[in-house]
This record gives structure tokens, C-alpha cells and sequence, in this order.
């Protein structure tokens, strides 16, 4: 059976992480063949992908790891980790 | 996350020793221990606060449990794991203190896949990371995890941004394979539609500055 666009899009996410079954990757793939429009908004979800995971967003705020480190130090000063045993 | 003197997740041996070295009295080697996950843990913890001053308490209180708590962490999961479930666990009880959490229910958002219309721009499919470097694309794509429901941001957040498999993703959510799935699906699909015309626009941008700025040369 071919697919149309609407089938198509409800695969997009499993497409892009290689999960499909092989028999709806192949008609996904013969869609995508003719199907600009499909291409095209796999193609940007493939990109938004990449964008999101760049180390570049979700930065972190200025002076972040020197505060995390010196309250940190404030703790090791003074205290061994817990020995086994105290649930977490 | 990547500078070069940060221990690589990928070589268990030198975490192991690391730890050992903590819990037989070197206390200061925790701080090598945890920073090349730094940015990972608050990108965990803004995805459920989603306020960088409260991320970051997150993240410290969170260390310090994870120091404290160390002799418990087995090595049946990656240290990365341990430390972001402890992170999830510390921003979850935050939440619940402040009566936020669930802040938005699924329920009320509820959008099937099948009614969902992506934005089909065929002029348009991508722009480069070097885009990145740009702080209003950085903040559209910000804004745009964001914004989306509760749920959805934290599949998107362990799976597209910290990049854990599936399965692990399912297991620091308490929740099956087949539901990150479908969860992700749609939180990509969200961010599709409403990060292209976005995008497409500033790419748009990109390309006139490039033209008038090579005419300023005229």
C-alpha cells in the first residue's frame, strides 16, 4: 500500500532515529522519493535535531562552575561521602 | 562539555579509579569527577524549572547529594546517568514542594499525530550550526523547548539534547519504551512547526547581509 503524506509524517521521529520497522522504512523511503514536500520536513526536523543537541544553546549562565565548585568546597572541607548503607 | 582535560565518559576506567580515589579519603577529586557533566546536569534541570537561577540551585544541591550519596552509585548504570536521575529527582521535588508539579497535563494538551500539520516550507531545509553563533537563533531554539508542554520537554531534553538512547531515556523517566517514542515524535514535530518559519526567516537574513555586505564594497 503506498503511503501518503499524512502516514508518512506519523513516521517521521522513528525514521530520523533509524527505529523503523524495515518493510515501512522502505515505503517511507518510496514516498520520499517523489514527495518534495515530505523530504523537505524530514530534512528540518534533521537539522532542528542537530541544532538543539550544539553545545552552544542551553549554555551555561556566567560563573556557573565557579559557584557549583566553591559550594562544593565548602562540603568536602568538612565532610567524607556517606558510607553504604543511608538510602538515597 | 568537551575541553580536553575532562574525563571521557566513553573510558570507564579512569571514572572508576576517580571514585575509588574519592571514597578512600581524596575528597578533591570530586571536582574533577563531576565537571565534564556540568552542562549536561542544568540542561536536565532547567528542562524542568525552566528558571536558570533555580536550574542552578538544582545543580548544586544535586552535587552535593551525589557527593554524598557516592559509595551508593553501583557502576551498573553510566556515572552520567546516576547523576542526571539524582538531578531529575532534586528538580521533581522542587516542584512538588512548590505544588508546580505536574505544572501542565498532557491531557489538556492532548494532539494526536495524525492531526498534526507540520510546517511544509520545500524552499527551506536547513541552516548550518555555524548559525549558532548568532544569540537570536540560540534563544528561538531556547525558546522553543521551552515553551513546549512538560512532558515533552523532558523526552526532548534527555534524548535530543543530552542525547541518551531511548531506552536509558525510558529509565530515568520511569516510563515504557513505546510512550518515549511517542512523546518524542511529538515533541519534534512541535519544534518543527514552530522552529522553520522562524528559521527560514533568519536564514533569509543571513543570506541579505551576505549580498549588502559584499555591495558595501562597491
Amino acid at each position: 500500500m503506498a503511503l501518503n503524506c499524512r502516514h508518512v509524517w506519523e513516521h517521521i521521529s522513528e525514521y530520523i532515529d533509524n527505529t523503523l520497522d524495515p518493510q515501512i522504512r522502505a515505503e517511507v523511503e518510496r514516498h520520499l522519493a517523489h514527495c518534495e514536500i515530505c523530504s523537505a520536513i524530514i530534512d528540518s526536523t534533521r537539522n532542528i535535531i542537530v541544532l538543539i543537541a550544539d553545545e552552544r544553546v542551553f549554555e551555561l549562565p556566567l560563573d556557573f562552575s565557579k559557584r557549583l565548585h566553591a559550594r562544593l568546597d565548602e562540603v568536602l572541607k568538612h565532610e567524607d561521602p556517606e558510607p553504604l548503607g543511608i538510602g538515597l | 562539555m568537551t575541553s580536553p582535560a575532562t574525563v571521557d565518559p566513553g573510558v570507564p576506567a579512569p571514572e572508576q579509579e576517580l571514585i575509588a580515589s574519592i571514597l578512600s579519603g581524596e575528597r578533591d577529586n570530586f571536582h574533577l569527577l563531576i565537571r565534564p557533566y556540568e552542562q549536561q546536569l542544568y540542561r536536565t534541570a532547567l528542562a524542568l524549572v525552566k528558571n536558570e537561577a533555580e536550574a542552578e540551585d538544582v545543580v548544586q544541591e544535586a552535587v552535593l547529594k551525589a557527593y554524598r550519596k557516592l559509595a551508593s552509585f553501583r557502576g551498573d548504570s553510566k556515572f552520567s546517568t546516576w547523576l542526571v536521575s539524582i538531578t531529575l529527582n532534586e528538580a521533581r521535588g522542587r516542584l512538588r514542594k512548590q505544588n508546580r508539579a505536574p505544572t501542565d497535563s498532557l491531557d489538556s494538551q492532548q494532539q494526536d499525530s495524525r492531526d498534526f500539520t507540520p510546517a511544509a516550507l520545500t524552499d527551506w531545509r536547513e541552516i548550518p550550526q555555524t548559525a549558532l553563533e548568532r544569540a537570536e537563533i540560540r534563544a528561538l531554539i531556547e525558546d522553543a523547548v521551552a515553551e513546549l508542554p512538560e512532558a515533552y520537554r523532558e523526552i526532548v531534553t534527555l534524548r535530543d539534547v543530552e542525547e541518551f538512547g531511548v531506552k536509558e531515556t525510558a529509565e530515568l523517566l520511569g516510563i515504557s519504551v513505546s510512550l518515549v517514542k511517542v512523546r518524542l515524535h511529538r515533541a519534534r514535530m512541535m519544534l518543527q512547526k514552530k522552529l522553520v518559519p522562524h528559521l527560514k526567516l533568519a536564514a533569509k537574513k543571513d543570506w541579505k547581509a551576505g549580498i549588502f555586505g559584499r555591495l558595501s564594497w562597491l
